[in-house]
């Protein structure tokens, strides 16, 4: 009667591969902070009635809708919350291995206006897995209400990807974000991440590493941020991987998504 | 080389270039992370207004005050449960009352079509009440609770609880989040199974889904509130009936999560031993909730789902429940034969051969437990139409011998016993084995056989009843 | 670094810079996940009723953790 954490591995991640879509329909996905409204913007753009309460985790469930922007339909998948991706509890699996292996056509990471530099740790480490990243600041209006103000323009030129705000209650700003979306999957706008620059010894070694990964790994996986992982001791990452490169099941729906 | 021995030796490599300050690596590089973070930030927010009242911690001081914190919390759920048990009053006889006029029409067509009395007693006492009942029964109640759930829900309460409940479950070796887990089981404990991924610790996350049955589901709700007020409220004036009976379930749940509690508790030191993992919660801003919009989800998403299950597995129970009362045997019915097997031990347990049967036919739903006990009652004398709370208090009591002691120990049967199908089926699905499957099945069940036989016969030994 | 304490011992309202985490494992990870580095600013907000968990106000956001958690970060009280 051990106990293992099987049932949180393989099979969730399994399931999450299973994309109902047909194989030209570009795939998003909705990664975020816990509480950040993302539910309610996943709402929003699909029309789909997934319930939204306020307690961090309530998506435990990964949803799936899609919607239709320009006469071209996009599936739309709505990751769980997580304050992270460093994978130390389940839902950070799901999202990780997700954006990592899954290779959606754009990442946009929700994030809240009122709390942006908790929420940013967020937004640079998935610019580290993937440069499709579109960062949606949400709840503006809450923020208004705060009497924040959040300069959108200067934060994409830090972030070096396109920054849109909404406030997902009430539509503001969604016709503008499906419209970057489509920019980002069709390729008219190309975002250019700046990525964290870690200590000049972490620089080093990751230096070191990331040929080795690449010629390891190809080109699939980004091999700088493979490295780092592997300099933070990140052995569930190599056994996803392990996972995801050598079962050819896995492989096979990889490719279909990829296609 | 392969894939797979390749990143082993990167692995290895990276090991050896970080050598023992491994954890100081990964310190640096969350450090960095949030510098960056932090540096960006700090560039591009601006506050217009730096001072301003922050509305979310004088909502907190109060709701998590030493002195108010656990009144308002059981007074809200007793709001809740008042609201629910006053509201459903008038349109569940409303809605009974409609459905068996729909009976007697259909009675009435059965009869000018001359149809055979086998086949319309299984459609229309069979299939078609079964199906009335479960309406008449739980959708008032439902779709009240889910809405005011909902509310509380969306407006970010619930890990308010969860805080402030946690030392109990810190004492009990269990997770805080297991507060929000049995919340989401009050809705169904199925959906408490899936909440329970919420909780990153597989021991704990398992002390939480082998105890989620513990907390009364929506099934299982209109049982305890028609017991409830039949007995606990029926003595007094209706004005007070009602207020009586919310202190009467209140109590119920209050056992339940002690039940919860000592169970955890127990596993914690016996079959899942542990130490407690680290604990956190995000108490998140309070948001005003869309009250349309919760109305209308809840009611669309959660009510109708809810009721549709039971109403798919009520008919075809109806049906069953109706053969297996209507095929004789020599002159007694199959039920009534099976109830007379389990009649000695129901006996001990302080209930009859009936109610046993009726929590075992109902292992598909729970909502169907009570039905399916009415209909055999029914079926086996006179039919009646039970429209009101007074005529199944005449068919309890005056014809089935119920004490306020059967009752109480149906009552506590009923939030201890084996979970529903779907429930068994989704802790099938997430735990993967089939062993915490079956405890999950035991362990409610042993709580309550062994509750209801303490309760049973230290009553009559003190000569309460009777 | 002479007045370090623990930040599980410190008064509601008060205010403190993390100076170390003398977790390990998975426990030192999250804590770095909820923001707790070296250098950050933490508000001790409220205690639960019973007085254990106890909610911070870390990098913007309300965060309860049990006492034994929370006293594996080093503070100095500002």
């Amino acid at each position: 009667m051990g106990l293992t954490s099987q049932s949180t591995g393989r099979s969730t991640t399994r399931e999450i591969f299973n994309i109902k879509r047909n194989n030209n329909e570009p795939v998003i996905a909705l990664a975020g902070n816990p509480n950040t409204g993302k539910s309610t913007l996943f709402n929003a753009l699909t029309g789909l009635r997934q319930h939204t309460g306020n307690w961090p985790g309530k998506t435990v469930l990964r949803a799936e809708g899609s919607f239709i922007h320009n006469g071209r339909r996009y599936t739309l998948i709505d990751l769980p919350g997580t304050y992270s991706l460093l994978a130390n509890s389940a839902d950070e699996e799901v999202a990780r291995d997700f954006i990592c292996f899954a290779k959606p056509d754009a990442t946009v990471v929700v994030v809240d206006a009122t709390c942006l530099e908790r929420n940013l740790n967020l937004v640079l480490q998935v610019m580290e897995i993937t440069s499709k990243v579109i960062v949606c600041v949400n709840l503006i209006d809450e923020a208004r209400r705060k009497k924040l103000r959040v300069d959108a323009d200067k934060l994409s030129k830090k972030l070096g990807v396109p920054v849109i705000t909404t406030a997902a209650r009430s539509g503001e700003g969604l016709p503008r974000l499906m419209d970057v979306i489509s920019d980002v999957v069709w390729g008219r706008l190309t975002p250019k991440p700046k990525l964290v620059r870690y200590t000049g010894e972490v620089e080093e070694a990751i230096a070191r590493l990331e040929p080795k990964v690449r010629a390891a790994v190809g080109d699939g996986i980004n091999a700088r941020w493979v490295a780092l992982r592997l300099l933070d001791g990140d052995t569930k990452l190599v056994q996803a991987m392990e996972k995801f490169l050598s079962e050819k099941e896995i492989v096979r729906v990889a490719q279909e998504v990829l296609a | 080389m392969s894939t797979e021995a390749a990143l082993d030796s990167l692995m290895e490599e990276a090991r050896s270039i970080t050598g023992s300050s491994q954890s100081k690596v990964r310190d640096s590089i969350v450090n960095s992370i949030y510098q960056t973070a932090e540096n960006i930030a700090s560039d591009v927010v601006s506050c217009t207004s730096p001072k301003r009242t922050d509305w979310d911690r004088k909502i907190d001081n109060i709701l998590t005050s030493r002195v108010w914190g656990f009144p308002i919390m059981f007074g809200v759920l007793a709001v809740v449960f008042w609201v629910t048990i006053a509201g459903a009053n008038v349109p569940s006889s409303m809605l009974a009352a409609g459905l068996f006029w729909i009976e007697d029409r259909l009675t009435g067509f059965f009869m000018a079509m001359h149809a055979p009395a086998w086949f319309y007693g299984f459609l229309v006492l069979g299939v078609y009440r079964g199906l009335a009942w479960v309406v008449s029964v739980m959708l008032p109640p439902m779709a009240i609770f889910f809405s005011m759930f909902t509310l509380l829900e969306d407006l970010g309460y619930l890990p308010r609880v969860a805080f402030n409940l946690d030392r109990f479950f810190k004492k009990a070796g269990a997770h805080g989040k297991q507060a929000l887990t049995m919340s989401m089981g009050f809705g169904c404990n199925a959906a408490g199974i899936i909440a329970c991924r919420i909780i990153e610790s597989p021991r704990e996350r398992l002390i939480a889904t082998l105890t989620n049955n513990f907390v009364p589901c929506n099934g299982r709700f209109p049982t305890l509130i028609a017991l409830a007020s039949i007995f606990v409220a029926g003595s007094v004036s209706l004005s007070f009936s009602s207020a009586l009976a919310t202190l009467a379930v209140a109590g119920l749940v209050a056992f339940g999560i002690a039940v919860t509690l000592f169970v955890s508790w127990t596993l914690s030191k016996t079959l899942l031993r542990g130490e407690p993992s680290s604990f956190t919660l995000e108490l998140p801003p309070y948001r005003k909730p869309l009250v349309g919009q919760v109305l209308i989800r809840s009611v669309l998403d959660r009510t109708i789902f809810v009721l549709g299950r039971a109403v798919v597995i009520a008919a075809p129970a109806g049906g069953l429940v109706w053969i297996l009362a209507n095929t004789m045997v020599g002159d007694a019915s199959v039920l009534s034969i099976v109830a007379g097997w389990l009649d000695p031990m129901a006996r001990f347990m302080g209930l009859d051969g009936f109610i046993l049967l009726a929590f075992i036919l109902g292992l598909p739903a729970n909502e169907i437990v009570f039905p399916i006990l009415i209909m055999s009652y029914v079926s086996g004398g006179t039919l009646m139409e039970l429209d009101s709370l007074a005529d199944l208090r005449y068919l309890l009591v005056d014809q089935h011998g119920w004490t306020w002691l059967t009752a109480l120990c149906t009552l506590v049967f009923s939030l201890c016993h084996w979970p529903c199908g779907t429930t068994l089926f989704t802790i099938q699905r997430e735990q993967k084995n089939w062993r915490w499957t079956v405890l999950a099945a035991l362990i409610p069940t042993t709580a309550g056989v062994v509750a209801c036989i303490m309760l049973n016969n230290l009553v009559c030994a003190l000569g309460l009843v009777y | 670094m002479n007045n370090t304490v623990s930040l599980g011992c410190l008064t509601n309202g008060s205010f403190a810079l993390v100076t170390e985490l003398v977790a390990e494992g998975l426990t030192r990870r999250r804590l770095l996940d909820l923001g707790l580095v070296p250098g950050t600013k933490v508000e001790v907000i409220r205690r639960s009723p019973v007085g254990d968990p106890i909610a911070f106000g870390i990098r913007g956001a309300v965060i309860a953790l049990r006492k034994e958690v929370a006293n594996k970060v080093l503070v100095n009280p500002l």
